[in-house]
């Protein structure tokens, strides 16, 4: 798909994000509009993915794991968008009987969900058990995963990466959405993440560090790069600057919209901002 | 020889945690799709012929349970069935959230194995006793817990979770046991209870190390005139509450027995089936809410209340109880 279309699809899942945490108050709509350009070009671009079919096994297809599934908003609509289920159910989100939970979930079987996270931190550990299923299938498809920043201070994914380095677990891509901030704060002043590629390189890791992690152009570079260091012995980070609330100005840059939902006005001026491509669900 | 025990004859005494070793190495032969996982704990979990027979399906995680957990959850998404091997304590506790979000929430077709539960775990003490285990498994959604009594009986029900779909807590322990469930006369079925001694004075039901003391008990109390019915729950959830009911509505009262906190275990999940259906005097077989020590699994079980004299007299208190109330 050519990058003007991704970037049409990517103001879509920004207008969508916004009006389903608008629609329910309630919900994260920063680090999803943060994380629009990665996953659009993710599941529009770089993954090899059946939709609108789904299968839990996902054999013969990449997968991937959302660890941080607060960024949820922006999950469904490229579900929806991929063609996973209707967009109409995007209208659904967080409220009652709703197979669109405030956190990802298997238990109302929504398809292209294949774990629930929400907990923060297990998600990478996650990703290395359907790597490693795939090398004993003898499955040659890659995994995939997104972290937040903030998730990095959990201890479990420190397991998690010693392990893959250790294990040569090397069809996994992890992707960190490193936009330096958290619901208390930045990341800074929280509990400094410090040098994050050296410390993935220390610990056996391929690092491809994107430093403009909101432009789709270099996101799909990086992704290649990521690919063609697959399958040599060693996991592989994806390390993202994106800037959290990426496309709607009054959110950009600021720990304070990671878990709120705007007004009507804001509502209004975020969508005046990103303008319809697709139809609005 | 009195009769009771006779029925149960014994010549050997094992450890149940070598019954899921044996049984793990049996799926590796049986179950292309069984692999297995340990936390550092592949000796003490008897793990190392089935890693021996089987290296490309045996996954060493280093001292890492979290991992281990997800690692085994996300193996299911390729169709495997996870086998993970560590001690009871680190494979509940420690790991709690992510085998609550990532295991029984996500429906993932993980095997729980746990070895060293309760205090005939010994001499390491109260750090690596748990006695909570069987609680806060009982209360994830999705999750079958099963504690068998013997060798024989851990090592069915190793083989029987493998063909059952969905998340599974197996938990099991260190000492050398009487080796007596004869799986010809008392066949593993998850779910179903086994009655191995009718009475009709009193319902003994007890899991785990517990039901040979029970048996034991059984005994005694038939010298004394008291009759008593033994009941092996291997299977603490999905509960058999027919066959508590059915038992308890004919001896009129109950002595639950396990090597568990009196919180949140056997007992409880007991008494909640007696007091919506059968209201009925109940004495409990278990820790009195503290935390074990180190000592030999004999000295502790007598120390802190488990042992056969203290089950006897449990069900002697029950049997007067009937009157009394």
């Amino acid at each position: 798909m050519e990058i003007n279309q991704l970037q049409d699809i990517c103001n879509q899942v920004r207008r969508d994000i916004v009006r389903m945490v608008h629609g329910v108050q309630s919900g994260h709509p920063g680090g999803s509009l943060g994380c629009t350009e990665f996953l659009v070009s993710l599941y529009f671009n770089r993954l090899r993915h059946r939709a609108p079919i789904f299968s839990m096994d996902g054999l013969g297809e990449d997968l991937f794991f959302l660890s941080n599934g607060h960024i949820s908003p922006v999950f469904y609509s490229v579900l929806a968008r991929s063609g996973y289920f209707e967009e109409a159910e995007l209208a659904s989100f967080r409220k009652i009987n709703s197979r669109l939970q405030g956190h990802p979930t298997t238990a109302e079987h929504l398809p292209g969900v294949r774990i629930a996270s929400g907990s923060l931190g297990q998600g990478l550990s996650v990703g290395i058990g359907a790597a490693l299923a795939k090398k004993q299938n003898g499955d040659p498809y890659l995994v995939y995963t997104l972290h937040g920043d903030g998730e990095l201070q959990e201890g479990q994914i420190w397991e998690a990466v010693m392990y893959a380095a250790a294990n040569q677990v090397d069809n996994l891509i992890a992707t960190v959405d490193w936009n330096g901030q958290q619901i208390d704060g930045s990341t800074k002043e929280v509990c400094d993440l410090g040098n994050l590629p050296a410390k993935f390189q220390a610990f056996g890791w391929e690092v491809v560090h994107v430093e403009q992690g909101n432009s789709v152009e270099a996101i799909l570079n990086g992704l290649e790069d990521c690919v063609s260091k697959t399958g040599q012995g060693k996991p592989v980070v994806l390390l993202l600057n994106t800037i959290m609330g990426h496309g709607v100005d009054f959110m950009m840059g600021s720990h304070a919209w990671h878990g709120i939902a705007p007004n009507d006005e804001q509502l209004a001026s975020a969508l005046a901002q990103n303008p319809e491509t697709l139809e609005d669900y | 020889m009195s009769s009771i025990l006779n029925q149960f004859p014994f010549t050997e005494k094992k450890d149940t945690r070598s019954g899921f070793g044996a049984a793990l190495t049996k799926l590796g032969e049986t179950n292309p799709k069984v692999v297995a996982l340990t936390a550092d704990l592949a000796g003490s979990l008897k793990m190392n012929e089935f890693a021996k027979q089987f290296p490309d399906r045996f996954y060493q995680i280093g001292i890492a349970e979290a991992n281990m957990m997800g690692i085994a959850a996300g193996m299911t998404i390729g169709g495997l069935i996870p086998f993970t091997g560590t001690f009871a304590n680190f494979s509940t506790g420690r790991v709690y959230d992510q085998i609550r979000q990532s295991i029984a929430y996500s429906q993932k077709n993980v095997k729980i194995c746990a070895s060293h539960a309760g205090l005939t775990l010994g001499e390491d003490g109260a750090t690596h006793q748990i006695l909570e285990d069987i609680g806060m498994m009982r209360m994830l959604p999705n999750m079958t817990v099963i504690c068998p009594a013997d060798y024989n009986e851990t090592y069915a029900a190793t083989l029987a979770i493998a063909e059952h779909d969905g998340p599974v807590y197996l938990r099991f322990g260190r000492p050398s046991w009487p080796v007596f469930m004869d799986q010809t006369r008392f066949p593993f079925v998850l779910g179903k209870a086994n009655v191995l001694v009718e009475g009709s004075d009193v319902t003994i039901i007890a899991t785990g190390h517990m039901v040979w003391k029970a048996i034991e008990a059984a005994e005694i109390l038939r010298e004394r005139g008291v009759h008593a019915e033994v009941i092996n729950i291997h299977t603490i959830k999905p509960l058999d509450e027919e066959a508590v009911l059915a038992s308890v509505q004919k001896t009129g009262c109950v002595v639950t027995a396990e090597e568990h906190n009196m919180f949140g275990g056997l007992g409880e999940a007991v008494a909640r089936v007696l007091s919506l259906n059968y209201p009925a005097p109940q004495e409990f077989i278990a820790v009195n809410d503290t935390f074990g020590e180190s000592g030999t699994p004999t000295e502790l079980l007598t120390k802190y209340g488990l042992d056969t004299p203290q089950m006897v007299a449990a069900a002697e208190t029950a049997v007067r109880r009937k009157t009394t109330k």
